[in-house]
């Protein structure tokens, strides 16, 4: 082949795979077609990457073949995680994802410096911040989600400020490399600040702010991979990061407006708690309580009721029990639908998941859009290990932390069960007046051992 | 920019319903960046460059691995009460 063609066909097979990715997301776009679009994704990867080994600038394929197969053999274990899982394997990926690109950028930077043009430099510096805070950041947020490091947000005074300041020092440092790649020796403090930055980052995070840090994550490490291919001239890395790094913003603007929090806010990582912990008023206003026999007789007579799971389902493995409470009451002719809060879980999507994987079909799952509309002829609410997002004090109390957060309207259903192990406040620390409610049953207990007690109720004190 | 813009109008349409399987396959086209790391482990310039490509090749390559199966997995779960009666 003559290195035209070769050239050619490299070419051909890079803008055939950046078509295939665009067209992997369009298809995502709906349950129907998204398993196309998976296939699409992967032809495209197998074009670029066949692509690039045309490529007659490569002299030695060992490497590349070792690393290739150690790659994949790393990869499948971390295709095969158990779906709870799935929020702390997609921060370990945006951890490998920046860690390519960091490694990338290190190694361009020592092969042209120190005759690095302007524009170059630039963009690699923004590659190998991006990469590094990236890099360390969700490291910290895998260890958070995966509980090998304490979930509780950690913050002490002026902790904006040193974080900013830390940042600053990085982009300092970046600006007096392009203007003067000369001082290699600047280059490795460009790495190491951004690593400690990103570790500082998600220090002050907790579990329940994971949906939005995961996005900013995930668009970190798509703008850094966007930013190498702006280093390598390359069309397909540009589109491919873009699109990453587009996607991550989107989720997260759309979880900070899910959790009430400005946008700027998030995107300087200064989201961590309002640590004012709105102290807990001990009073001890009567609740109404229930057990399972009410409970399910009440189910039982409905005609529409709404399950609003939260992390707790998720917590107790409670989805596949839900999942026969679901069959038990849709059995019965009862109208059975799940309203989903977008933060509810540790990712954006991660109860859908999680209820799809207990056979819940998809077009009973409805977004918090969708279903509050619902809530007024609904007559059971059923919620299930969710306490924030259906606090009516969001709505009412200005004084309160999370007022102007979206929630769902449970409150508006005629009547409101609640599972929760005890009256304890839920992430936030806030006081729910929902449970104080006449409409409101609280059923004491573990969601998964409380569920199966209203299926056997159902069933006919038969069980399994 | 152009990029960016066409990558915005499509993944806003995606539905909430499938932003784990949206973010985890992002993440595995992210790793495209594997075709720098290739060249720079393939042209053997010098033995850092190889060195840091064919770690960034390990690295990228779990990623596709890992995010093409899992998505996979993911929505292959996904099924709508009329395919399917329990």
């Amino acid at each position: 082949m003559s290195p035209a063609t070769s050239d050619l066909l490299i070419e051909a097979a890079y803008i055939i795979a950046t078509a295939l990715f665009i067209l992997s997301l369009k298809w995502l776009s709906s349950p129907t077609t998204a398993r196309r679009g998976v296939f699409a994704g992967e032809a495209g990867m197998l074009l670029a990457i066949v692509g690039t080994l045309l490529y007659r600038g490569i002299v030695d394929y060992r490497w590349i073949a070792l690393a290739l197969v150690l790659g994949t053999v790393i990869g499948i274990p971390l295709g095969r995680v158990h779906m709870t899982a799935v929020p702390q394997r997609t921060a370990l990926s945006h951890a490998f994802g920046a860690l390519c690109v960091t490694l990338v950028g290190t190694a361009e930077f020592y092969l042209r410096a120190p005759a690095v043009p302007k524009f170059v430099m630039a963009v690699l510096a923004m590659e190998v911040i991006l990469g590094s805070l990236t890099l360390t950041g969700s490291l910290m947020a895998a260890g958070k989600l995966q509980e090998v490091l304490p979930q509780r947000p950690i913050t002490y005074k002026g902790q904006n400020f040193v974080n900013l300041s830390l940042l600053g020092v990085a982009v300092l440092i970046a600006v007096m490399l392009v203007r003067d790649p000369s001082h290699m020796y600047l280059y490795p403090l460009m790495v190491a600040i951004p690593l400690i930055f990103g570790v500082m980052m998600i220090v002050p995070i907790g579990g329940a702010d994971m949906p939005t840090v995961i996005s900013l994550l995930n668009s970190y490490a798509g703008l850094s991979a966007a930013a190498m291919g702006f280093v390598l001239d390359s069309k397909l890395l540009i589109v491919a990061g873009a699109l990453d790094g587009a996607s991550g913003f989107i989720l997260s603007v759309n979880m900070s407006k899910a959790m009430n929090r400005s946008f700027t806010n998030v995107l300087f990582g200064a989201f961590g708690q309002e640590q004012t912990a709105a102290e807990r008023k001990e009073e001890s206003r009567p609740v109404r309580s229930a057990t399972a026999e009410e409970a399910a007789a009440i189910l039982a007579a409905a005609n529409k009721v709404v399950i609003v799971p939260g992390f707790g389902m998720a917590v107790s493995q409670a989805q596949h029990k839900v999942r026969e409470l679901y069959d038990a009451l849709t059995k019965r002719g009862v109208e059975v639908k799940f309203g989903i809060h977008p933060v509810a879980g540790r990712m954006p999507g991660h109860m859908n998941v999680l209820l799809a994987e207990a056979d819940i079909p998809y077009d009973k799952l409805l977004d918090m859009d969708e279903i509050n509309g619902d809530f007024p002829q609904t007559d059971v609410a059923l919620i299930i290990g969710a306490n924030d997002v259906t606090n009516p004090a969001a709505r009412s109390d200005a004084s309160s932390p999370i007022y102007g957060m979206p929630i769902l309207d449970v409150d508006k259903a005629r009547t409101v069960m609640v599972i929760k192990r005890s009256m304890s406040a839920g992430f936030a620390g806030i006081e729910n007046p929902l449970y104080y409610l006449d409409r409101t049953l609280m059923l004491f207990g573990d969601a998964k051992g409380f569920v199966g007690n209203i299926v056997r109720e159902l069933t006919g004190g038969s069980g399994h | 920019m152009l990029a960016a813009f066409i990558g915005f109008e499509v993944i806003r349409r995606v539905s909430p319903l499938l932003h784990t399987p949206l973010m985890s396959l992002t993440n595995a086209l992210d790793a495209i960046a594997v075709v720098g790391a290739i060249i720079l482990a393939g042209e053997h310039r010098t033995t850092l460059a190889t060195i840091l490509g064919t770690v960034a090749i390990v690295s990228a390559t779990s990623n596709i691995v890992g995010g093409f199966i899992i998505t996979d997995r993911m929505l292959k779960m996904f099924k709508s009460s009329g395919a399917k009666k329990a």
